[in-house]
């Protein structure tokens, strides 16, 4: 060790190193859990704007209905659901009509339930990149996720149609609904971070995605309204940060006098764990990444 | 010369491959073991600690304590055997893998024509993938701005900027990828011989491409199977072996330690442990050898002489028709030919258990003055089996003694090609003078003349 010191020593002072202002890269194994280095991450935001816009451009080449696959989903899953649980089993709405409840939800749950597949999926999809280019890593999840924003807004446009043709008019709380979207992103991303770091090594974790979003779906009041619950338990619900980002809308655009505040506070803080832990727990995979992908 | 651009100080890395299947006594131990590792390895996968798929245990070290130093503006050849650690290297500088001990400090840009179109997307235009490609490679978006004229023209795709790479042929999409890569002008560049695909234009035009950044002061590392385009392009070359530096120093030392040691590749390869050779339990290769028509084992061939190229290999179980075939490639890589054993007493006939010795004959006067690099495989048509193809298992020369009876005639110069068989030659005379037709062959001619 005082040996390896001593050597470091005289390699920088027998040779000007940072003389003539080029970056030095020290390359070493790394140990432990490791820094997100989020600088790089800003150094590199071109790439990441290059990643996320050829996602946006590439998803829908070669399909015939394009960018209305973005529209589609959401809204034939509010008719199924308009007719099974809304008109069938008659599921209470909190006096919104049942077709623009669901929707509302359905439009961040769709973003998220994507950006997340895309997410888990990305790493693998991307081995080639991985394999043969350094870049942060951090950037391939992250674009993928970003990259729903732009179907997000698709879906968006035909929710206020529709609250258009229903005479709903947004309440003023509409002007927090960017921050909803934003906890629907960090959740996406947080899940995705831990998933996709997993299925680097084992497979098995994409095929456990459908999965977990289906029942996410259903543990997330999309098709019921969260009302139904008692308190505190209501609150509790905001353990699932999707609870909070679909009670939010709701309470932004169609004015459900559900006062959301606890249950925001709740998932946005459980979002950001999932964020953080996930973002730490990538970094460590990520050293391995080359190697098993 | 320059300050340091590449400080190497034992640099390791270890990667975990499969041993050998674990045996198990019982059915029981078999099926606990099955249903313990997947939460094994869920619990490792939770921690943090990467396994793969695969139930690794043994380790390899593919580089093992590398020290080097290199300075700005040093145009460096790395050689070595398949497996010696070159690509690694180049994978630890460009920071794509890390190290598993010691350390590397690097000043400078890194680029590397390693991934020559990595990131390119079919759906999209050459001029949207130029800069996406540019962006993955860390050009900014105004240098890639800057360079857009100068990559689009190099790569010669002008009326094709904005139509989908996926319409383009494999040799503009190689153009317009290698063209990104090139202008990425880092301070040090990285680059592995897995470039080499493509034509032999554009491979002469990556090689010129990597003398231009050689000169302009900037680092070039140099992997290569391909010893000529090494001494011509790098002044030092680095041998690797088994992860370990053999021989650092000037080019031509180095290339001729490669070569003529048992590194590189000989006149016979001997694999003495049946277990460890190459091949499956129906057929195991022991040896190769190159042989002259006395029986001599040699590393230097008459170009007007036959050579024999020997396998010797052992068949494990009977009942399968064997092609045992060799391949012969040039230093450059290309594959002069293929050949498969057509002895008559064997062809198509499923062959016992035992030991076997099949030697293919290329004729004198055939093969051109180069290095021949030989591949050796044992194949089953039916059913398809590949049972095993070694690469680079043996190697010879072949030399024209400059005796006037090789097809070099009293020639001495460059010839070149892959081929140089002694053809038969006519010449006809007539003292006639002029005739019409050689008139006419002349006026074609010129012509050609005035418009080249």
């Amino acid at each position: 060790m005082q040996e390896h010191i001593e050597r470091r020593q005289t390699v920088a002072s027998g040779l000007p190193l940072i003389e003539s202002g080029m970056p030095v890269i020290r390359i070493e194994p790394s140990k432990g859990w490791i820094s997100l280095k989020l600088r790089e991450l800003w150094e590199y935001r071109e790439l990441l704007y290059f990643l996320t816009w050829r996602d946006v451009k590439v998803r829908y080449k070669q399909t015939v209905l394009g960018a209305a696959w973005a529209v589609i989903q959401p809204f034939f899953t509010m008719v199924v659901f308009s007719l099974f649980f809304g008109r069938l089993a008659k599921v209470p709405s909190d006096g919104i009509p049942y077709p623009i409840f669901s929707y509302t939800a359905l439009v961040p749950w769709t973003f998220f339930a994507n950006g997340l597949n895309q997410a888990v999926y990305g790493m693998v999809s991307h081995a080639n990149l991985i394999k043969k280019v350094y870049f942060p890593r951090l950037a391939i999840p992250i674009s993928k996720v970003l990259a729903g924003v732009i179907d997000f807004f698709l879906a968006f446009a035909v929710l206020l149609a529709m609250m258009l043709a229903y005479g709903i008019v947004p309440t003023v709380n509409v002007v927090w609904l960017p921050l909803f979207l934003l906890l629907a992103l960090v959740t996406s991303l947080g899940v995705g971070l831990w998933l996709s770091a997993m299925n680097v090594q084992f497979r098995d974790v994409g095929y456990t995605v459908p999965f977990i979003t289906q029942f996410w779906l259903f543990a997330t009041p999309i098709a019921y309204p969260s009302s139904l619950l008692s308190e505190p338990w209501r609150t509790l619900y905001g353990i699932n940060p999707m609870a909070g980002v679909v009670e939010g809308f709701r309470w932004a655009l169609l004015g459900t006098n559900t006062a959301p505040g606890p249950i925001i506070v709740l998932s946005s803080v459980m979002a950001l764990v999932l964020l953080v832990s996930g973002a730490f727990y990538f970094r460590r995979m990520e050293r391995t990444f080359a190697d098993v992908v | 010369m320059g300050d340091i651009s590449v400080y190497v100080e034992n640099l390791s890395k270890q990667y975990h491959i499969s041993g050998p299947l674990k045996k198990y006594e019982t059915l029981r131990d078999t099926l606990a073991d099955a249903c313990a590792a997947p939460f094994r390895r869920a619990v490792k996968l939770l921690r943090g600690q990467a396994t793969g798929a695969a139930e690794l245990d043994q380790t390899i070290w593919a580089l093992k304590d590398v020290s080097l130093e290199i300075r700005q503006g040093e145009v460096v050849g790395i050689i070595g055997r398949n497996g010696a650690g070159k690509s690694t290297l180049l994978k630890i500088l460009s920071r794509i893998t890390e190290p598993t001990a010691g350390f590397a400090e690097i000043r400078g840009r890194v680029g590397s024509l390693l991934e020559v179109g990595t990131g390119f997307h079919q759906e999209l235009t050459g001029r949207e993938n130029i800069y996406l490609n540019g962006a993955i490679l860390g050009m900014t978006r105004r240098e890639i701005k800057h360079k857009f004229d100068e990559i689009v023209t190099f790569a010669e795709v002008e009326k094709f900027i904005d139509t989908p790479v996926k319409h383009y042929s494999s040799g503009m999409y190689l153009r317009l990828a290698f063209a990104v890569a090139a202008h990425l002008e880092p301070e040090i560049l990285l680059v592995d011989e897995v470039l080499a695909v493509g034509d032999a234009t554009f491979q002469k035009k990556c090689l010129n491409k990597m003398e231009d950044v050689g000169q302009q002061g900037r680092t070039v590392l140099f992997v290569s199977h391909t010893m000529p385009a090494v001494t011509r392009l790098c002044e030092r070359t680095i041998l690797l072996d088994e992860g370990h530096v053999l021989q650092d120093g000037p080019s031509y030392q180095v290339v001729s330690t490669y070569l003529t040691s048992g590194l590189g590749t000989t006149a016979a390869r001997e694999w003495p442990d049946l277990a460890k050779a190459p091949g499956n339990h129906i057929v195991r290769l022991c040896a190769v050898r190159v042989r002259t028509e006395d029986g001599l084992v040699t590393e230097t061939v008459d170009i007007r002489r036959p050579v024999g190229i020997e396998i010797e290999y052992e068949v494990l179980e009977s009942g399968y028709a064997l092609w045992p075939h060799f391949t012969l490639h040039n230093e450059e890589g290309i594959r002069v030919l293929v050949s498969f054993d057509l002895d008559p007493t064997w062809r198509g006939r499923p062959r016992p258990a035992g030991h076997y010795v099949s030697t293919g004959w290329i004729p004198g006067n055939f093969l051109s003055e180069a290095m021949m690099i030989i591949g050796t495989g044992v194949r089953t048509e039916e059913p398809k089996i590949l049972h095993f193809y070694e690469r680079d298992t043996v190697a010879f020369q072949v030399v024209d003694s400059l005796d006037g009876d090789s097809a070099r005639g009293d020639y001495g110069g460059r010839m070149g090609g892959i081929v140089r068989p002694l053809l038969r030659w006519g010449t006809q005379f007539s003292s006639n003078g002029r005739e019409a037709d050689t008139m006419v062959t002349e006026t074609a001619n010129a012509n050609q003349g005035g418009t080249a």
